[in-house]
């Protein structure tokens, strides 16, 4: 087992863990809904992953997340440092990484080095992030699973211009209640989140190449949203979910 | 019932001194506390004692300073050079709002001035002051009544309606000095149109003070100034050396003199005294953090609130803030001062301040700064509540990475209003930052 170090990303809505071996395979992994004590749940967590990948207890742990500095890793590093590691380790390309989480969304910049050259953040607000979908998901009664379904069939998109969660929901109400039909809603929601992540990145160089993490990602609605945003393609990275614990499982290498 | 201008004496020149002397001997008598052995700062500065001493005696002055002097209240760009030529004491809201910043107390007097309809949108200083008037309540003890207030445009516009307001309350007359905004170098019609308001200014001064100008009084001022102009400069570039022997932390709070009794002989010896301290410590290699890897730029204002957090988690990860464009405007004046001639002095040197000039004045500034002081990264501080400093902050990230190869972050926060700012979140960013150096 030479080698193998563990990744944790405690997250504002889900809780990720790496198993990576020497080679920089991922061993084994695991996505669950954050629990309010995160050291209890990693603790868990944690246990399991040794148990089915045999990993001794020694084997160092690095942590990223919003509760990485609770979770007694050997290393805690923000997550815009291991959503670029693990971005690189992936795709060994520089280029330009959205993350959309929970509770942030985050435009970096990834050199030809594998280093951060440069990143932004939504600030003081979660406008702009995966809560902001799924509290809005939640008052229109979709599932993540019916969003792609339904945005494909949206014969027109509906303009939701707030820029606040809160003020958003209340619009979306306003608009169900005019009788619009859900799939223009939802469609209309994703573009406008699009473009406040656009917004983040800036105006990017013709030759640049744009990859996303994150829960978000695994929605092909809001990637081909983004990708219009944006003007060019953009590519998932295998498990977009698990970038940052990768990238802290690389942390401590 | 002893006059009140006799109390005043009593406490300038008994009182006051007497007080320290009890504290400082109190401070001998208690065992010292150093630092904690884990801190990742070096030894404290040992002239915070005196800086403590030199501003509890301003506002204990000031609490019996109306009656017995004319007292001003002025914004921190005014030239008070003139008013103290006519034995007019100061007192600057601003930064009495700053102390009620660190002390965290904004939110209470901030809510006071939101409940009559000041927007949040105002700055967090207007709001803090204004707030602490209506609630007649300060962490300083008493505010002394003004019987002038004195706004000079030069920072903001937002001075002249806050002022504007605080006339209307107090019942008090205000001037205004209006310093138009320059491109470049000003004009000379721009410095004769500020001379011009400055010699109104001193008939106004007059009439309220009942005093006249004495010119070899004022020029007396305008030298104490320019000396202790040049005596903070000094002190700031100190930090040129590495490893620097303060943090712009503490920069922050060693400005308070200039700010508030700049022209007077105690600003000039306090600085002096520093100005030894800070060269016994370049001298010895004892730095402002025990391990300075990199260092810093900040830009903007402190946010007040956050200084103890935000300067340790920096210290924690060897990085220092080692020149900061807010501390280094009052040095910065000097260049323009001319001692003996008070009058277009003022004019220049006051209308030439960082935030009334162009964006590329200011980034010359910043790249100067940046290879004065070899830093390796700027701290743009993106302030809710000051607009004209935070404008154009974006391109002057841009430029400053073109230019000087210098990497910044851009940090939105708040001067003095904590609900503005979001700990956690700008943590997150600082220490992102920190981790793209390493």
């Amino acid at each position: 087992m030479s080698g193998v170090t563990l990744g944790v990303d405690a997250g504002s809505t889900t809780w990720k863990g790496v198993v990576l071996d020497g080679a920089g395979e991922i061993l084994d992994s695991v996505v669950v809904a954050s629990e309010p004590l995160v050291e209890q749940q990693t603790r868990v967590e944690l246990a399991k992953l040794r148990e089915a990948t045999c990993a001794p207890r020694e084997t160092p742990v690095g942590a990223t997340g919003y509760g990485r500095k609770r979770v007694g890793a050997d290393r805690a590093i923000t997550e815009i440092t291991c959503h670029a590691r693990g971005a690189f380790h992936l795709t060994a390309k520089a280029g330009v990484l959205v993350d959309m989480g929970g509770q942030d969304s985050k435009v970096i910049r990834i050199g030809a080095d594998g280093t951060v050259a440069d990143f932004s953040m939504n600030d003081k607000c979660a406008a702009g992030t995966g809560r902001f979908l799924e509290v809005l998901l939640g008052r229109l009664k979709v599932g993540w699973d019916q969003v792609p379904g339904l945005v494909d069939s949206a014969e027109s998109s509906v303009s939701v211009s707030s820029t606040c969660t809160v003020f958003a929901e209340s619009e979306v109400i306003s608009l169900m209640a005019e009788g619009e039909p859900v799939p223009g809603i939802l469609k209309g929601l994703h573009l406008s989140l699009a473009s406040r992540v656009a917004a983040l990145a800036g105006i990017l160089p013709d030759d640049i190449e744009v990859f996303m993490s994150g829960g978000v990602a695994l929605g092909s609605a809001m990637v081909n949203a983004l990708a219009k945003e944006l003007g060019r393609p953009v590519t998932v990275l295998a498990e977009p979910q698990l970038v940052g614990a990768l990238g802290a499982a690389l942390s401590v290498r | 019932m002893i006059p009140r201008r006799v109390q005043y004496e009593l406490i300038k020149h008994v009182g006051g001194p007497l007080l320290m002397e009890l504290q400082g001997l109190s401070k001998r008598l208690r065992p010292r506390r150093g630092p904690r052995p884990d801190s990742p700062f070096g030894p404290p500065l040992e002239s915070i004692g005196k800086l403590k001493d030199l501003m509890t005696r301003h506002y204990l002055e000031g609490r019996y300073a109306d009656g017995a002097v004319p007292v001003a209240w002025v914004t921190s760009g005014f030239p008070v050079e003139l008013l103290r030529t006519l034995g007019f004491h100061s007192v600057y809201p601003e930064n009495h709002a700053a102390l009620c910043g660190v002390q965290r107390l904004t939110p209470e007097y901030s809510a006071a001035a939101e409940r009559l309809g000041y927007s949040r949108s105002l700055c967090s200083y207007a709001r803090t002051d204004i707030g602490a008037v209506l609630l007649d309540k300060t962490p300083a003890g008493r505010l002394p009544r003004p019987d002038l207030l004195a706004c000079c445009t030069n920072i903001c516009q937002t001075v002249l309606y806050w002022y504007r307001c605080l006339a209307d309350h107090l019942k008090v007359p205000l001037v205004l000095i209006d310093t138009p905004f320059v491109y470049g170098d000003s004009a000379a019609h721009h410095q004769q149109y500020v001379a011009d308001q400055l010699e109104e200014l001193l008939s106004t001064a007059e009439r309220i003070s009942g005093r006249r100008v004495e010119p070899e009084k004022l020029l007396e001022v305008a030298r104490l100034s320019y000396e202790g102009t040049l005596l903070w400069g000094e002190c700031l570039a100190e930090s040129t050396h590495r490893p620097a022997p303060w943090t712009g932390f503490d920069g922050f709070f060693h400005i308070a003199p200039i700010v508030t009794l700049r022209g007077s002989t105690e600003c000039n010896a306090y600085y002096r005294h520093l100005l030894d301290e800070l060269r016994y410590r370049v001298k010895r290699g004892i730095g402002g953090i025990k391990e300075e890897r990199y260092r810093l730029l900040w830009d903007n204002l402190p946010i007040w609130f956050n200084v103890r957090e935000m300067s340790t988690l920096l210290a924690e990860s060897r990085f220092n803030i080692v020149v900061t464009t807010y501390t280094n405007a009052w040095a910065e004046a000097g260049k323009r001062m001319d001692p003996t001639d008070p009058i277009n002095s003022a004019a220049r040197s006051y209308t030439h301040v960082i935030l009334n000039e162009d964006l590329d004045r200011r980034l010359d500034l910043m790249s100067r700064l940046a290879r004065d002081y070899q830093v390796d990264g700027a701290l743009l501080h993106s302030d809710r509540s000051c607009k004209p400093y935070s404008i154009g902050q974006v391109d002057l990230r841009d430029k400053l990475a073109e230019r000087a190869g210098i990497k910044s972050l851009l940090l939105e926060a708040d001067h003095n209003d904590p609900r503005a700012y979001s700990t956690e979140q700008g943590n997150t960013r600082i220490q992102a930052f920190m981790e793209s150096f390493v």
